[in-house]
């Protein structure tokens, strides 16, 4: 009988991250095993202050024929960035 | 290397006058040194070879625990242990990050595992060589470590996405490897004339091993030729061993020790040190299992994987009794 760990996804908050940031994948029982895996495999040198451990089965991701779709309406609509909008020198503070 | 003559299972480099409209595009954008996704189209080929090269490098990181672990309990010195099992145990996480790698091509962990148990898929040659003292642990963090380095560094850059990504956090983890390899030969070479001789008694058993890491010359090979189109190797094994040995020549001779190869000699013209030949009948003889631990190194992973499949299946029957506990009750 097979008995392979179901596979989790890691995500590290790093000291001065702003955000949890993918690092890796590991296998694991269940949740608790799977946070310790992943201090253990994942922050051994003071790379993070928090850990999230998410099963990979539960991911949603985009799928790669669908950039188009998904992406391209962005690039037609520059108004959304502030360089859009020129400002006379004499204006500051804004 | 880690990875050592990787088979592409072709026996021409593809042109693109032979490519479908797909493949052409899939080559283009590795010219353009975009990488290659998981869930992204990429030929089987491909698919193949990486999984075939990620795996024999995640098998090497494993195996290479095994000399390693022969001396965590006669380390010299409480610090030295720590620092010992502190590189083994990075050791069993580059493993981990590779096979992860791998199994991002749709090949499963127990697969792998099962392959290596079965001597389908190889491991580095230069794990089937034995440690015979505390010397051999500082001539392996130097020179094992610092060829797997080398090997290391331009995969960093290589077109498979997951592979790339494990290479950089391995890279960062290995220079600890190899300076505290190199610290352990000060230290005996600044010892006795007893602990020096041992030092220069562990180059002189690991230089050649070392050297044949990188694998034969692989100007003719399809193999190397069509791994290198496709980004999964950046240089070739020549290259990367002349580098190789023009960096361990020097340290070496800070040491005091001398390189066991009567025709080495530094060529002021090209830059580079000129070493005598390698006797490759011995790598091949290692690569076919007739290295001296070939047998004990699987027969010893074999067990460690046996003996631990009770904890797998009860740590799994566990999570599952506590999932169902859990429905139940929120039922
Ligand atoms: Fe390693
Ligand atoms: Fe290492």
């Amino acid at each position: 009988m097979t008995s392979e760990w179901p596979l989790w996804e890691v995500f590290i908050r790093s000291q001065h991250g702003l955000a949890h940031k993918h690092a890796g994948s590991l296998h694991a029982s269940d949740a608790e095993m799977a946070m310790k895996n992943a201090r253990d495999v994942y922050t051994r040198r003071n790379e993070g202050v928090s850990i999230w451990v998410v099963k990979s089965a539960d991911v949603v991701a985009s799928a790669p024929g669908d950039r188009e779709a998904l992406f391209d309406p962005a690039n037609d609509k520059v108004y959304r960035h502030p360089t859009f909008f020129p400002m006379p020198d004499e204006v500051k503070h804004i | 290397m880690y990875a050592q003559m990787v088979d592409t299972g072709l026996n021409k480099v593809v042109d693109a006058s032979q490519m479908s409209p797909q493949e052409q595009a899939f080559q283009a954008r590795i010219d353009a040194d975009v990488k290659v996704e998981p869930r992204d189209w990429m030929p089987e080929a491909y698919r193949r070879t990486l999984v075939r090269q990620i795996q024999q490098h995640a098998h090497s990181e494993v195996v290479g625990q095994l000399p390693e672990g022969n001396w965590v309990t006669r380390a010299p010195t409480l610090k030295r242990k720590a620092i010992l099992m502190a590189k083994i145990q990075d050791e069993a996480g580059h493993g981990l990050y590779l096979y992860s790698a791998a199994e991002t091509l749709g090949v499963s962990r127990d697969d792998l595992i099962d392959d290596l148990h079965a001597g389908k898929v190889k491991y580095s040659s230069i794990f089937n060589y034995p440690t015979l003292n505390w010397a051999d642990i500082g001539a392996i963090g130097w020179l094992v470590d610092g060829a797997a380095i080398m090997n290391q560094i331009p995969l960093c850059r290589c077109s498979y996405g997951p592979y790339a990504r494990a290479m950089v956090r391995i890279c960062k983890e290995e220079s600890f490897h190899q300076r505290q390899g190199f610290d352990i030969m000060m230290a005996m070479c600044r010892g006795s004339a007893d602990q020096k001789a041992m030092a220069q008694d562990a180059l002189d058993r690991w230089w050649w091993p070392s050297l044949m890491m990188f694998g034969p010359s692989d100007a003719e090979s399809v193999h190397s030729a069509q791994s290198m189109r496709w980004k999964i190797k950046l240089l070739s094994n020549d290259e990367l061993r002349q580098r190789f040995v023009d960096q361990t020549v020097p340290q070496a001779e800070y040491l005091g020790l001398r390189v066991p190869d009567p025709a080495l000699r530094w060529n002021a013209q090209s830059g580079h040190y000129e070493t005598g030949p390698i006797d490759w009948a011995e790598f091949q003889a290692v690569l076919r299992g007739h290295g001296p631990c070939n047998r004990d190194r699987i027969r010893v992973r074999k067990e460690a994987w046996d003996d631990g499949q009770w904890v797998r299946e009860a740590a799994m029957a566990h999570a599952r009794k506590r999932a169902e506990r859990e429905s139940r009750a929120a039922a």
